[in-house]
């Protein structure tokens, strides 16, 4: 039996950088630039944080950094509070969120700020890539050749032989992203592709090509988290975090029940949904982990929005897009938008946030939009982070 | 990947070489790689070392185009995920095979082969990986 009563939470404040490469920033401006952009919305002072988690995948490996946690409260001057770094590869920032929810659900803390930050472009592709690929197993995959796009087209070849998608469909998943990137300011890539680009484009990892991955970019995230009871104080649109659910699946692909689903998704959604008391036909919007095309499909299965094997046709249908029946990544998601790993978890909540209150840019803007669903995955599937939001 | 320490290579050799796994005596059920704890007989499970005899199937197969440096120069090579007739995945590059040959549902055996070389120490690291099964006679690459 629980002893305490769960508070009811909200965010009073959302903001994120430019994804990109951003050579004259550096991984504190970037944190320093969505924290100010945050703290202003709120119209709160630093001082008035109590707490800092953020999400960080690996500057240990990017920018030879670590200790984040106390790094970046210093930088934003939110010295004393307790700071904290947290780290789950890919999905660093959706635990950082998850972490700042407990903080204050629980009712230790009232005002808590969750940020994301990575910088990734000051090292070379190759030394960016040997860094990700420590969200694998190293001694099992890594060693004997894997490389992360090999990993998801292991899964995308299965998927194919099993359920009958074509790579065109994989395409299309580009083609939509950039699409919805084209309209995001903020966004890393903001051209438009057409079928025969993504189509032809040179091979990554058969059947992933170049416009199957997602970039490698610098960009930073954060929002502020207060109790629901006072979020009104700083804002006149709270959006409420219905549930926020989180669950593990073994680190290597190898020893998965089954390499086309996403079961650490499937239980956080499960999770989420049960805590939130709604519906997936309530949902109007998503945002899920699109680190590669084929993670989409199996995104929108495992979350539960389509049957296993029948996700594809949603995305071959056109159904993704803005005003089609469930527009998933209208910010361009991790294809377009950009990928900096420990601040994607954030970057998502902050478009969901955006997209609830009508503040994205027109042409993306999901029409009177009540409820919206991120989805955070770290590695190959290991950890993932569901979060479910409201509007107030 | 960055530099791997000569003990990180050696801890690990015999399970690369002989592709040793191990399995539950309490259940039956077999791991590789190898595990500590049976996830299904917990403290009832007893584990113990096995070695699989390197035959099975391709369950699912890729062409790597882009790889880090230590592989590149076997690029583009097939990676597969490899069921053994025991059960368990493995991880593996397919050799002896082109890459337009290669399937799913395909009949392959372990064979001993290089990794990589690291740059510097000159640390060569070896272990499976699987060939086509009918190319058994193949002995002498």
């Amino acid at each position: 039996m629980k002893l305490y009563k769960k508070r009811d939470v909200a965010i009073i404040s959302a903001a994120a950088t430019k994804c990109g490469e951003h050579w004259d920033k550096g991984l504190k401006d970037l944190a320093w630039e969505a924290g100010v952009k945050a703290v202003e919305e709120a119209g709160i002072s630093g001082k008035d944080i109590e707490y800092l988690v953020v999400g960080n995948m690996s500057g240990g490996m990017f920018v030879g950094q670590e200790h984040i946690g106390a790094l970046v409260a210093d930088f934003l001057g939110l010295n004393p509070i307790p700071s904290l770094r947290v780290e789950g590869a890919c999905a660093s920032g959706g635990i950082a969120f998850f972490q700042g929810y407990m903080a204050v659900a629980s009712g230790l803390y009232d005002i808590v700020a969750v940020g994301g930050v990575e910088k990734m472009t000051d090292v070379e592709q190759e030394h960016a890539t040997t860094a990700l690929s420590g969200a694998m197993d190293f001694e099992w995959e890594a060693y004997f050749g894997a490389t992360f796009p090999g990993i998801y087209a292991l899964m995308a070849r299965r998927y194919m032989h099993e359920y009958g998608l074509k790579k065109e469909t994989l395409a299309k998943v580009a083609v939509k992203n950039h699409y919805h990137g084209s309209m995001n300011f903020l966004a890393h890539f903001r051209n438009r592709i057409s079928l025969d680009e993504a189509l032809y484009a040179p091979m990554v990892a058969d059947p992933l090509g170049k416009y199957d991955c997602c970039p490698i970019s610098d960009g930073a995230a954060l929002v502020i988290l207060a109790p629901l009871e006072i979020a009104r104080k700083y804002t006149d649109t709270p959006i409420i975090v219905k549930s926020s659910a989180m669950a593990s699946d073994t680190l290597s692909l190898l020893k998965r029940r089954d390499i086309c689903t996403l079961d650490a998704t499937v239980h956080a959604a499960e999770k989420a949904f049960r805590l939130a008391h709604i519906e997936r036909s309530q949902v109007n919007l998503i945002e899920v982990h699109d680190c590669f095309t084929i993670a989409e499909i199996l995104a929108i299965e495992d979350l539960g929005f389509a049957k296993k094997g029948e996700g594809w046709k949603m995305c071959d249908e056109g159904q993704t897009y803005v005003g089609g029946n469930l527009p998933v990544n209208t910010d361009g998601g991790l294809k377009a938008s950009g990928h900096p790993v420990g601040a994607t978890g954030v970057k998502q909540i902050v478009e969901i946030v955006k997209q609830l209150r009508g503040e994205v840019e027109r042409g993306r803007q999901v029409n009177n939009a009540e409820v919206g669903l991120a989805h955070n995955v770290g590695g190959s599937g290991a950890t993932a982070v569901v979060t479910i939001l409201a509007r107030g | 990947m960055s530099h791997i320490a000569p003990p990180a290579h050696w801890r690990r050799a015999k399970e690369r070489y002989r592709l040793l796994g191990s399995k539950c005596e309490n259940c039956g059920s077999t791991f590789f790689p190898p595990t500590k704890v049976c996830p299904k007989c917990r403290r009832k499970g007893k584990i113990a070392q096995t070695e699989f005899s390197g035959k099975g199937k391709i369950y699912s197969y890729t062409i790597i185009h882009s790889a880090p440096k230590m592989f590149e120069k076997y690029t583009p090579y097939i990676l597969a995920l490899v069921e053994l007739e025991e059960g368990p995945k493995v991880m593996s590059q397919i050799v002896d095979c082109k890459p337009e040959e290669v399937k799913i549902g395909m009949d392959v055996e372990a064979c001993f082969r290089k990794l990589f070389e690291q740059d510097g120490e000159g640390v060569i690291s070896y272990g499976f990986k699987f060939r086509p099964a009918d190319n058994s006679w193949k002995t002498s690459y």
